[in-house]
């Protein structure tokens, strides 16, 4: 077994008076897929936002590959590929523009290669529609379209599978687990009830069964 | 040294620090201040220009004073807020922003009645009153954007941030205030700038400073652990405080 | 299981520099602006409008306007400034821009610079470029006129800067406007003062260099001091959401 990218060490959560989670420890290994759940408001999606670093609302410690996160930000940042619950879209520019400009802080691509990706996502014929004429689901592809030329091996997606019809659903499952396959580490919540094989679960929410 | 700030930063502690701190300040400081107060409002000489109407100074000076020292205190406290995440920083904060408040409108008021005999007007934008009044707002600010953030930890470091953007502006604000003064109103009659001031007229306004330091500790501490008992009013020693008090 | 080549960990220098980073996050703002371009002009509307108020309120006689006149543009110069804050995180942050933008490899300090750079470009600038004509409504003259120009030009930039700090502390917050303003406008103060003053001391014949200087000071303090603050509030705003 490799050595774990990310690791969350003892984690603790409180908000608003509320504990979400205490003495949480998750490690993320390469060539892993990882499902957070747990009922509403368990704090999964404040999970995420700590170990893509938004969110510093918790005691314990993060490391990134051993070592504390915070001494190591910018090589953190540079192998996460973090889309949240808002996918990062600007509705006044069209898909090929905001897809440039997400990637353009981490590597340079080609128009072609980005137009690809947008087409592999199933936005033939979009690229040049600015985003606010697309529909909710089709905004989220735009931002989907960003793993299809990732070379970032973290990824942390936040209800990736929002607003996504069925046969989408189908594609992305498949694309994580490939992903996962080929040595990435992804860590995602859905609000479907996924189930795939090789698949790690970590339950939140645990602390108020009694 | 990281043990000894853990335990600067619990409020249990400090609660208890507090309560045998509490009655030194007190009666020392109002000992002092009364001391000042009277000795100068009664027996110190009249000044040989503005007559009795200076004597005020032994309340504007040591409120003004103070009103300043109190929003450097908070901008040292948001440091460490914002460096060491101690939780009394932002206690401390919380607990005299609005005396600090509260200081500046006395400074401010005092200033203005002051100002009603030697100018013959309550306000003059004189550069003094002016930095003053701009002080306020900048207390105003920083109680505004502490209310307005619900997550304790969040509102602690916005305010901190806020804070040291606000002491750094502190000397260019007051800086630009006395240049556009002279700029405005060349060699008026300012209020506090005498070239000396004789001992029965200064050691009184020093004890009064002194107490009323002392005193703000003393309110300070007071505000500090209502807040406490208020924050940690879920954990075991806040409710065996409040069941040994008899309620 | 050997690992694909593709998921080696990378480091933080195989991605494009800081500088381009910047320059696309500008441009991207820009070309934001420029497809809302209602929003561009708002703040400039308001400018006029405030202008005009004071002749209107106050007096419209030339003696009155033309002493008064730089200080009314600067105030209302400032005000606009001041309403047009509110844009410059809020549409990020909704969107879920700005998550990412914090989530950048590269130095968030840079960025914000970038991005106060380009709602300077698309406020600040366009109200320099028309205090000239309102500059003549007001009866200032020539000389007056010119150092207006120049003490806007000098002066919009550090009211963005310092503006930035402000959005970015109240970012998400409701009636987030007039909190803004509330933290904001004690700190514009210095820049106000030293802004009209420079003028008055042009309009009486004084030499001004040592103001023009000290304005330039502020600019470069606001230029290495406010993204520091408007970085640490974006991370806090952020946290909190």
């Amino acid at each position: 077994m490799s050595e774990p990218l990310l690791q969350a060490v003892n984690l603790e959560c409180e908000r608003d008076d509320r504990v979400l989670f205490r003495d949480l420890s998750v490690a993320i290994v390469p060539g892993t897929l990882t499902r957070v759940e747990g009922p509403n408001g368990t704090g999964k999606t404040t999970l995420l936002r700590i170990l893509a670093g938004l969110s510093d609302h918790y005691s314990g410690q993060v490391l990134w590959r051993g070592e504390p996160r915070n001494h190591r930000r910018e090589e953190f940042a540079r192998n996460l590929l973090y889309i949240g619950h808002k996918p990062g879209i600007k509705p006044l520019l069209t898909p090929m523009e905001n897809l440039r400009s997400l990637v353009s802080g981490r590597r340079p691509l080609s128009d072609d290669v980005l137009s690809q990706a947008l087409e592999g996502t199933g936005l033939a014929g979009f690229q040049t529609v600015p985003c606010r004429n697309l529909s909710a689901g089709q905004q989220r592809r735009v931002a989907l379209a960003r793993l299809l030329v990732s070379d970032e091996p973290l990824w942390i997606l936040d209800e990736a599978f929002t607003a996504i019809d069925h046969h989408g659903v189908a594609a992305l499952e498949n694309l994580l687990q490939e992903r996962a396959r080929q040595g990435g580490a992804v860590i995602v919540t859905t609000h479907h009830d996924m189930d795939l094989p090789d698949m790690k679960r970590v339950t939140l929410g645990g602390l108020h069964a009694g | 040294m990281w043990r000894f700030f853990h335990k600067l930063g619990s409020p249990k502690w400090f609660y208890g620090i507090a309560l045998q701190l509490r009655p030194w300040l007190l009666w020392v400081g109002l000992a002092l201040l009364l001391g000042g107060v009277v000795w100068g409002l009664a027996f110190a000489p009249k000044d040989y220009l503005q007559g009795n109407s200076y004597r005020i100074i032994y309340i504007h000076v040591p409120a003004a004073l103070l009103a300043q020292s109190v929003y450097v205190m908070m901008a040292v406290a948001g440091v460490v807020t914002l460096v060491w995440r101690m939780k009394l920083a932002d206690l401390f904060v919380r607990a005299v922003a609005p005396v600090g408040a509260v200081l500046t409108f006395l400074a401010l008021f005092t200033g203005a009645v002051w100002g009603k005999p030697t100018w013959g007007t309550w306000w003059i934008w004189d550069a003094r009153l002016t930095s003053m009044l701009i002080l306020l707002f900048l207390y105003f600010g920083v109680i505004a954007l502490g209310a307005a953030i619900s997550d304790e930890k969040s509102s602690a470091r916005a305010v901190a941030v806020l804070l040291l953007v606000g002491v750094v502006n502190i000397p260019i604000i007051k800086y630009s205030v006395e240049w556009w003064n002279t700029l405005h109103q060349p060699a008026t009659f300012k209020l506090t700038e005498k070239p000396a001031m004789p001992a029965e007229m200064w050691v009184p306004l020093l004890l009064s400073v002194l107490g009323l330091y002392l005193i703000f500790g003393w309110l300070a501490c007071l505000r500090m652990q209502t807040e406490i008992l208020q924050r940690e009013r879920r954990t075991r020693w806040v409710k065996e405080l409040v069941k040994e008090a008899g309620y | 299981m050997p690992a694909d080549p593709a998921m080696v960990v990378r480091s933080p220098e195989d991605s494009p520099g800081t500088f381009g980073a910047m320059r696309s996050l500008f441009l991207r703002d820009l070309r934001v602006a420029f497809r809302q371009k209602q929003d561009l002009l708002n703040p400039l509307l308001f400018f006029i409008m405030v202008v005009s108020l004071f002749p209107l309120g106050v007096s419209p006689e030339v003696s009155f306007l033309s002493r008064a006149g730089s200080g009314i543009l600067w105030v209302a110069a400032l005000l606009s400034v001041l309403l047009s804050l509110d844009h410059l995180f809020r549409h990020d942050y909704d969107d879920g821009t700005l998550e990412q933008l914090v989530l950048q490899p590269q130095s968030l300090f840079l960025l914000v610079l970038a991005k106060t750079l380009a709602h300077w470009v698309v406020t600040g600038l366009p109200l320099v470029l028309l205090s000239p004509v309102l500059g003549v409504m007001v009866h200032l003259e020539g000389n007056s006129l010119g150092m207006l120009c120049l003490t806007l030009l000098i002066g919009t930039p550090v009211l963005s800067l310092i503006g930035s700090i402000g959005a970015a502390l109240t970012l998400g917050l409701r009636s987030a406007g007039v909190l803004l303003s509330l933290l904001i406008i004690p700190l514009y103060i210095p820049v106000l003062i030293f802004g009209t003053g420079t003028v008055a001391a042009a309009a009486e014949g004084a030499p001004v260099g040592a103001y023009i200087a000290l304005m330039g000071a502020f600019l470069v303090l606001a230029v290495t001091l406010a993204p520091f603050a408007t970085a640490a509030a974006l991370r806090i705003s952020l946290s909190n959401s």
